[in-house]
């Protein structure tokens, strides 16, 4: 805080200050009062979305990283390759060949039709969560590779002559510890899947970025809803970047 | 099967042709924006180091901004923006609303992302150099231009090389997001050909596996741009 009270950062606040008031009175701002419901809805699927695939993606990112970091070679190669393939491809690719792609090819299989699944297989969040899943999983499996193998093998050696179980030394000492040398890098992926959550608009998701292209088609203000829209994303990304910051300042320091 | 291959083939009723076009389209963008981006990118990452704390503080809030919002939204605003400059310009000049090539508008907006991402990469390239080369060229008595052209880029490319490796794997994924805008590159193309004739799976497919294969390409240049970076420096590996 004591960095933002130099004479240049006050003018530069002031400066901002002048243009958020510029843009509040000048700009057109009179279709935010019919719209707010559909934001606040639209910032819930956003988060919502964020929170589901990133617990989900990490969960399939731990084996897919432990496969490549001590994996024999019929589950490294795998494991490999998914990562390869989500990591070279674009994400918008994945989600519409997800969503046209699978979506046009279930409803040939009858089976698939009469299934208890079918009522959800119809919507589209079901793909979304699909497709943002295995993307974070896909970037996380390399971070996580990275990790496992950074673990001292020391560690590990002294909790096997202590006689833990192996599953125990998993748990109690070499995930937390691979988490934890990840925690930094996770912290800028979860940002970059916030990023990634616009996409979803694409397949009729209404979440936040939808909302603001809704605005556009109605009345055809196109830079008001934009900047509303940026400044949202600047403060759940920094809200973020201070979670992980807080989770990273407790426990112990890393020695390196 | 031959179905598939008859769909995908180069001549019509094949959208083959209409893929590969798209993909020279987006390979046109990616490399356009990688390079504008690598312009602002080494101009920016100066303006850190060197800079007066204005131009730091402004290029804190530049970078702060693009790496905490979406592409997509950023994209959007940019395309509307440079549209209205242009449009002003011209107005200005007395002709009518221009029309806007979807390539330029497509490096124009992609390669401010980049930017901010190469700034960071760049700054941190230069830094990571020894502080006694530099030191060396100023008691040498070289002048700025020359110790940059001779010592500060030749020394700082084989640190920079991994991230603008990724960054430029960003730049060719980051096209297809200029499909939501409309601007025709391969992931547009591909729903095209997708919609028109209902395979979607086929068309969606065959592009992620060329998508793949510019990527895995890139990735075998790269590691060989690197390896010459790299020559007469130990080897890193084996650690």
């Amino acid at each position: 805080m004591r960095a933002m009270l130099i004479p240049r950062r006050l003018i530069m606040l002031g400066l901002f200050a002048a243009f958020v008031v510029w843009c509040a009175v000048s700009m057109d701002w009179s279709w935010l009062p019919r719209y707010a419901p559909l934001a606040l809805d639209g910032l819930w699927v956003t988060i919502w979305l964020l929170v589901v695939t990133i617990i989900l993606g990490f969960m399939l990112a731990v084996p897919l990283g432990l496969a490549q970091a001590i994996g024999p070679w019929y589950l490294a190669a795998p494991a490999r390759a998914f990562c390869t393939v989500i990591r070279g491809t674009p994400l918008l690719l994945q989600i519409w060949l997800l969503y046209y792609g699978l979506g046009s090819l279930f409803p040939q299989f009858p089976w698939i039709r009469e299934s208890e699944l079918w009522p959800y297989l119809r919507q589209a969040w079901p793909y979304a969560v699909l497709s943002l899943t295995l993307s974070y999983a896909g970037y996380e499996g390399e971070v996580m590779r990275g990790a496992f193998a950074s673990v001292q093998k020391g560690q590990i050696e002294a909790a096997r002559a202590f006689g833990m179980p192996r599953h125990k030394i998993f748990f109690r000492i070499w995930l937390p510890q691979a988490i934890r040398s990840a925690l930094p890098t996770l912290g800028g992926e979860t940002i970059l899947q916030l990023k990634a959550t616009p996409l979803v608009a694409t397949i009729t998701i209404v979440e936040l970025y939808a909302v603001a292209g809704r605005v556009r088609q109605d009345t055809f203000i196109i830079y008001e809803p934009l900047l509303l829209l940026a400044a949202a994303y600047l403060v759940i990304a920094g809200i973020i970047t201070l979670g992980f910051r807080w989770i990273e300042g407790r426990g112990p320091r890393m020695s390196r | 099967m031959e179905q598939t291959l008859e769909l995908l083939s180069l001549s019509p009723p094949g959208w083959g042709a209409n893929l590969l076009r798209g993909l020279a389209a987006s390979i046109q963008i990616a490399l356009g924006a990688f390079g504008f981006g690598l312009i602002i990118g080494f101009f920016g990452a100066m303006g850190k180091l060197y800079g007066s704390p204005w131009v730091r503080d402004l290029l804190e809030v530049y970078t702060t901004v693009v790496r905490a919002v979406p592409e997509l939204v950023l994209i959007l605003i940019l395309y509307y923006v440079g549209t209205d400059i242009l449009n002003n310009i011209a107005g200005a000049m007395g002709r009518g609303p221009v029309e806007i090539n979807g390539i330029a508008a497509g490096i124009w907006v992609l390669g401010i992302v980049q930017g901010a991402y190469s700034t960071e990469i760049l700054r941190g390239a230069i830094r990571a150099i020894p502080p006694g080369q530099t030191e060396a060229a100023r008691a040498y008595g070289m002048s700025r231009a020359l110790m940059a052209r001779r010592v500060t880029i030749p020394a700082m490319t084989a640190f920079a090389i991994p991230g603008l490796a990724n960054l430029w794997l960003i730049a060719t994924k980051d096209t297809a997001l200029l499909a939501v805008v409309g601007f025709s590159e391969l992931t547009l193309e591909t729903r095209q050909a997708a919609q028109t004739t209902r395979a979607y799976f086929t068309f969606f497919l065959a592009a992620g596996f060329l998508y793949l294969m510019v990527t895995l390409f890139s990735g075998v240049i790269f590691a060989r741009i690197e390896k010459w970076a790299r020559r007469g420096q130990p080897s890193h590996r084996g650690g």
